[in-house]
C-alpha cells in the first residue's frame, strides 16, 4: 500500500517536475522558437492541399542513406510536384509500434498511407481492414487487402547487373556478398548477384555471409557486424563485396576503405548518399532500387483515382532497378552491363530469385 | 526529530525528483541541439490526440507497452534482489515465447484451459532455460553474467531457427516474414475494451487493451507477496544483502541461487505472451525483441520493487508512446532514447547518493545515542 502511494506520488512529482522544467526552458527559448510557431501553422494550412500523404519507415528510419531515404525522396517529390502535404514517421528501435504509426497517420487524416518494408505486411493488412476508406501501399510486400497496393521490385535483376559488373572488374576472381538478414527478400539479391557473376566467369568464387538469421532484423542496422564480416572476406582474397544490409553497409564500406578494396552499395546511389569522402571512393557502383519511383508513382496513381488490391512490379523494363555509375568506376564495363540488361529485358535471360 | 523511516522515504522521493529534473534538463539540451524546442517536445509528449478514439488508442498503446515492460522488470528484479545478475531474461523470454506459441497452436482446448496451458509452457521453458546458468554457477562457479549473456545468443538464434524451420507455419504467397502456426481462437486472450466502454468511450482499434494486463497485475501482487511476506523472500533478501551472514544463519546459498534464477526465468517466460495472446496470435519474425534488456533498466528504475517497477514501466511506456507525436511535431524520436537513458543513469546515481546519505544519518544517530548512554553511565 505504502509503495502504491509512493508510486502515485512519484508519478505526480515526475509529471509536475517535467512541466516546471518545460516552463523554465520556455523562458529562454522564446527567441529561437521558430518551431513552436511552425507546428500550429502547419495544421491550419491543411486545407490548402487536399492530398495528405503519410509514410511510415521500417526499423532504421530516415537517415539510413539507403532504403528509407530512397522512399523519402519519392515522398518529397510528391510533396513538391503534386503539392501534397507529407508526413513521415520512424518506428521505435524494436519495431513494436509499426501498427500504431499507421493508425496515428490514419487518425490524423492522411490518405494514402505507405508502409516502407516487408515487415509492414501484416500491420498494413490489419490497418486496411480497420480503415477501409483509406488507401495503403506497402513496399516489398504483396497486396493482401482490397485497399492495399503492393510495391514490388525485381531486386534479382539489378543484382544480376551488379554481379556482371563485379565479375568484369575483379582481379582476384573472388567476390563477396553480405546480406543483412537471411530471408527470402535478401536471398533474391544473392541469387541475382551470383547468377550475374557466374554468367561472366563460371569459376568465380563468391563468399556469402548473412549478418543475422531470419526473424532477427538487427542485421539491417549493425555496421559493426557488417565491418567484421567484410573484413574477413577481404582478408580471404575477395576484392569486391556487394552488400544488401541497410545501415550495416556502412561497416562494409569502412572495411573496404581499410583494406583498399571495393564495395557495391544497395538501394540508393550510395556514392551520392554517403558523406565520408574516404568511403565514397570505395563504392564502385550501387544496385539502385527505385523505391522513390515506386512511392511517387503510387501517390500519383492515387491522385488519379487508382485503387489498391494489386501489385505494381518495378523491374529493369521500367527502370525500377538498375546500376548507378557515379564516380565513373564501372564506365569501362558498361557495354557488358547494358548487354546483360538487354538480355533480361527481352527475356533471353531469366534471373533466378532463389540462390 | 523525524522518524528514520520517514526521513529515508523523503530522501528517496527527493532523489527521484532531482534525478528526473536533471534528466529533463539534459534532454532539453539534446532537443535544442536537434534544432527543436523543448516546450514543443513536451507538449507533443503529453498530446494524446484530439478525438475520443485517438485518446483511447493512445492510452491503450501506453498500457499495452507497459505490460511486457513491467513483467520484464519483475523477472530481472527477482535476480537483482539477491545480487544475481540475470542478464539472460532476453533469451529466456524469446525461447519461451516461440515454444509456447508453437505448443499452443498444436491443440484446441476450451479457452481458459488453453490459455493456462500456454502460460504454463512459457513459464516452464523460461524457468528451465534459466536453470542452465544457475546449475553452472552452483556446480562450477561460472559467473552468471557471462553464462546468461552467452545463452542469450544461443536462445535468440535458436528461436530464429525454430520459427523458420521446425515450428514454421504456412506462409502466404509472397510473404517474407515467417511465424509459427496461428493460435486457435480459444487461445486469444479476451481484451479489456469493456473498461473503456463502461465509461461510454469508444473501443480502441487494433487488438484492443490486452487482457494480459490483468495477469501482469496478479503476477506483480504474487511476487510482491513472495518477496516481502514469505520466508523465501526473506532468504532472497538476506542472501543478497550478505551472503556469508545468510549462510551462517542456515540459508543454503546453492538452493537460493537455483530457486531465484528459475523463478526469474519463469516470470521472464511471460514477457512475450501479452503480444502473442493479445495481438499477433503467433510468434513471428516481427516479434518484439529487446524487452529483456529494457527490463534491466525498468528494474533499476523501480528499485527492484513491484510497485516501483510498475511506475517505471508506465514511465517508459509513456516515453515510448511519445515517439509518434514527437515526429508529428517534427522532433526526431531519438530524443526519447536519450531521455530514457539519462533518467536511468540519474536515478541510479541518485539511489547511490541517497543510500549513502541515509547511512551517514543512521551512523550519526547511533553515535549520538551511544554518547548519551555513555554519559549516563559515567554520571552513575
Amino acid at each position: 500500500m505504502l509503495r502504491n502511494q509512493f508510486g502515485k506520488m512519484a508519478m505526480t512529482t515526475v509529471a509536475g517536475a517535467m512541466l516546471m522544467a518545460a516552463a523554465a526552458c520556455g523562458g529562454n527559448d522564446t527567441g529561437s522558437g521558430g518551431n513552436t510557431a511552425a507546428s500550429p501553422g502547419a495544421t491550419s494550412e491543411a486545407p490548402k492541399s487536399s492530398l495528405k500523404v503519410g509514410l511510415a519507415y521500417d526499423v532504421g528510419g530516415r537517415g539510413d542513406k539507403s532504403f528509407n531515404d530512397s522512399a523519402y525522396a519519392g515522398l518529397e517529390r510528391a510533396g513538391k510536384e503534386l503539392g501534397a502535404e507529407i508526413k513521415d514517421l520512424s518506428p521505435a528501435a524494436d519495431g513494436s509500434n509499426r501498427g500504431e504509426l499507421l493508425r496515428q497517420l490514419a487518425d490524423a487524416g492522411y490518405n494514402p498511407i505507405i508502409g516502407v518494408g516487408f515487415a509492414y505486411g501484416e500491420d498494413i493488412k490489419k490497418a486496411a481492414t480497420e480503415y477501409p476508406d483509406i488507401q495503403f501501399a506497402v513496399v516489398d510486400s504483396a497486396s493482401n487487402a482490397p485497399n492495399v497496393t503492393g510495391l514490388l521490385f525485381a531486386e534479382e535483376q539489378g543484382s544480376y547487373l551488379a554481379g556482371v559488373a563485379a565479375a568484369e572488374k575483379t582481379k582476384s576472381n573472388h567476390l563477396g556478398f553480405v546480406g543483412g538478414v537471411e530471408n527470402d527478400l535478401i536471398k533474391k539479391f544473392q541469387a541475382g548477384f551470383e547468377a550475374g557473376a557466374k554468367s561472366v566467369k563460371s569459376d568465380i568464387k563468391i563468399d556469402v555471409k548473412y549478418l543475422t538469421p531470419d526473424g532477427d532484423f538487427s542485421g539491417f542496422k549493425a555496421p559493426d557486424k557488417g565491418k567484421i564480416t567484410a573484413e574477413k572476406m577481404y582478408q580471404d582474397g575477395a576484392d569486391i563485396v556487394y552488400h544488401a544490409s541497410g545501415d550495416s553497409g556502412l561497416g562494409v564500406f569502412q572495411a573496404a576503405a581499410a583494406a583498399g578494396k571495393q564495395a557495391i552499395g544497395v538501394d540508393s546511389d550510395q556514392y551520392e548518399t554517403v558523406k565520408e569522402a574516404d568511403l565514397k571512393k570505395v563504392i564502385m557502383t550501387s544496385m539502385i532500387k527505385r523505391v522513390d519511383n515506386g512511392v511517387f508513382e503510387f501517390i500519383k496513381a492515387f491522385q488519379g483515382g487508382a485503387k489498391g488490391g494489386s501489385n505494381s512490379v518495378y523491374d529493369l523494363k521500367v527502370d525500377g532497378v538498375g546500376l548507378s555509375t557515379s564516380g565513373g568506376f564501372i564506365d569501362d564495363v558498361m557495354p557488358k552491363v547494358d548487354e546483360a540488361k538487354k538480355k533480361i529485358i527481352d527475356g533471353s535471360v531469366t534471373v533466378p530469385t532463389q540462390p | 526529530m523525524m522518524p528514520a523511516g520517514l526521513q529515508r522515504a523523503l530522501l528517496t522521493v527527493a532523489g527521484a525528483v532531482v534525478a528526473v529534473l536533471i534528466a529533463v534538463a539534459v534532454s532539453s539540451v539534446a532537443i535544442l541541439a536537434a534544432g527543436a524546442s523543448p516546450v514543443t517536445a513536451l507538449q507533443a509528449m503529453f498530446d494524446f490526440g484530439d478525438t475520443q478514439i485517438q485518446v483511447v488508442n493512445s492510452v491503450t498503446t501506453l498500457l499495452n507497452r507497459a505490460v511486457p515492460l513491467f513483467v520484464a522488470g519483475l523477472a530481472v528484479a527477482i535476480g537483482f534482489r539477491m545480487n544475481l545478475f540475470n542478464i539472460g531474461v532476453e533469451g529466456q523470454y524469446r525461447i519461451a515465447a516461440v515454444v509456447a506459441a508453437f505448443v499452443g497452436s498444436q491443440f484446441d482446448l476450451p479457452g481458459p484451459v488453453q490459455i493456462l496451458l500456454i502460460i504454463a509452457v512459457a513459464m516452464a521453458v523460461g524457468g528451465l532455460y534459466a536453470l542452465i546458468p544457475a546449475v553452472l554457477k552452483v556446480t562450477r562457479g561460472v559467473n552468471e553474467v557471462i553464462a546468461t549473456i552467452m545463452l542469450n545468443y544461443i536462445a535468440i538464434n535458436l528461436a530464429a531457427f525454430l520459427v523458420r524451420g521446425p515450428f514454421a507455419g504456412e506462409r502466404a504467397e509472397g510473404q517474407l516474414t515467417t511465424s509459427t502456426p496461428e493460435l486457435p481462437e480459444s487461445a486469444w486472450f479476451p481484451n479489456l475494451n469493456f473498461l473503456f466502454e463502461m465509461f461510454g468511450l469508444p473501443a480502441p482499434r487494433g487488438g484492443g487493451l490486452w487482457g494480459f494486463l490483468a495477469v501482469a497485475v496478479v503476477a506483480g501482487l504474487i511476487i510482491w507477496l513472495v518477496l516481502e511476506r514469505t520466508r523465501f523472500g526473506f532468504e532472497v533478501k538476506a542472501t543478497g544483502l550478505n551472503a556469508s551472514a545468510a549462510l551462517a544463519s542456515g540459508i543454503d546459498p546453492k538452493r537460493m541461487v537455483i530457486s531465484a534464477m528459475v523463478l526469474s526465468g519463469a516470470v521472464a517466460g511471460l514477457i512475450g505472451l501479452p503480444e502473442i495472446l493479445g495481438r499477433t496470435h503467433a510468434y513471428g519474425s516481427n516479434f518484439t525483441a529487446g524487452l529483456g534488456f529494457l527490463g534491466i533498466a525498468v528494474a533499476l528504475l523501480g528499485r527492484n520493487r513491484p510497485g516501483g517497477i510498475a511506475v517505471a514501466a508506465l514511465l517508459f511506456a509513456f516515453l515510448d508512446r511519445a515517439g509518434a507525436p514527437l515526429q508529428f511535431a517534427d522532433i526526431p524520436p531519438s530524443v526519447i532514447t536519450i531521455i530514457q537513458g539519462t533518467i536511468v543513469l540519474m536515478v541510479v546515481i541518485a539511489n547511490e547518493v541517497t543510500i549513502r546519505m541515509s547511512m551517514r544519518n543512521e551512523e550519526r544517530r547511533a553515535a549520538r545515542q551511544l554518547a548519551t548512554t555513555n554519559q549516563a553511565g559515567v554520571a552513575a
